[in-house]
């Protein structure tokens, strides 16, 4: 007879070897992202067409860089959550899965390098 | 056993004569929506990069939204972030214990694809009309 209780027994055994956490991030950035995104939306619609002084404009602006910060950073992580739930799903080869999801951090990385760098250009 | 006739057992479906439940079609259209918009994420990486850069980089990220093959990438950006956002806030109301059953489930993921297509319709015309873009 095992001592181990019935939670210990299954604790990891998901794809991803983990537990709740990455579910409730998930949701998290989910909630987040729904006013952040209508912000974005509204915001590029009203730049369509724009000239370059019209963007750096509304980029110079500190409310306009922080929440675009802001959502380039959640739905980086969303992203590299949603991601990680596919590869986890579909790849079934440690090799390939290990290599996938260091490329989904890695590629998250530099996006949110890159776009932080350039707003930060933009303010300065 | 011989004599018995062909198809009399049920068949596992297909996935080329499946009929799509609406539920099936919203759920796969997230995941890869989702994707899409993760490669979209170097669209805006770009943008973002092209205006801290000065008006040559801009003007050449420019014109490139503006042509018609990166207008129609804009269109599939704006209609995948629409469609996402929307099945998102459905998917909350279900980790809610909102709308999961069938009826509520297949009338919602119909709402979910039509305003997202409407979405996407009204930002292009609102565009067309305010903006800079030319068809």
């Amino acid at each position: 007879m095992s001592l181990e209780t019935p939670l210990h027994k299954v604790q990891g055994m998901g794809a991803a070897h983990s537990g709740t956490q990455h579910f409730w991030r998930q949701r998290v950035t989910a909630v987040a992202l729904i006013p952040l995104s209508i912000w974005f939306a509204v915001s590029v619609l009203q730049l369509v067409g724009a000239q370059e002084v019209d963007v750096l404009t509304f980029f110079q602006h500190p409310l306009n860089a922080g929440l675009m910060g802001i959502f380039v950073v959640t739905l980086l992580i969303h992203m590299v959550l949603g991601l990680q739930m596919v590869i986890d799903d579909y790849v079934h080869t440690d090799g390939a899965k290990i290599a996938l999801l260091l490329l989904n951090r890695a590629f998250a990385w530099v996006v949110g390098a890159a776009c932080l760098l350039a707003l930060l250009k933009i303010a300065i | 056993m011989a004599d018995q006739k062909p198809h009399s057992r049920p068949l596992s479906p297909h996935l080329q004569i499946y009929r799509w439940p609406v539920t099936m079609a919203t759920s796969i259209t997230h995941r890869a929506t989702g994707m899409a918009l993760s490669a979209g994420t170097l669209l805006l990486a770009w943008w973002l990069i092209a205006a801290a850069s000065g008006p040559e980089a801009f003007a050449t990220f420019q014109n490139l939204a503006a042509n018609p093959l990166g207008e129609l990438v804009l269109l599939g950006f704006v209609w995948s972030l629409a469609f996402h956002l929307l099945n998102g806030i459905r998917h909350l109301a279900w980790d809610l214990g909102y709308g999961f059953d069938v009826p509520t489930a297949n009338k919602t993921g119909i709402l979910v694809i039509t305003l997202s297509v409407l979405i996407a319709i009204a930002a292009f015309v609102f565009a067309y009309k305010h903006g800079g873009l030319h068809l």
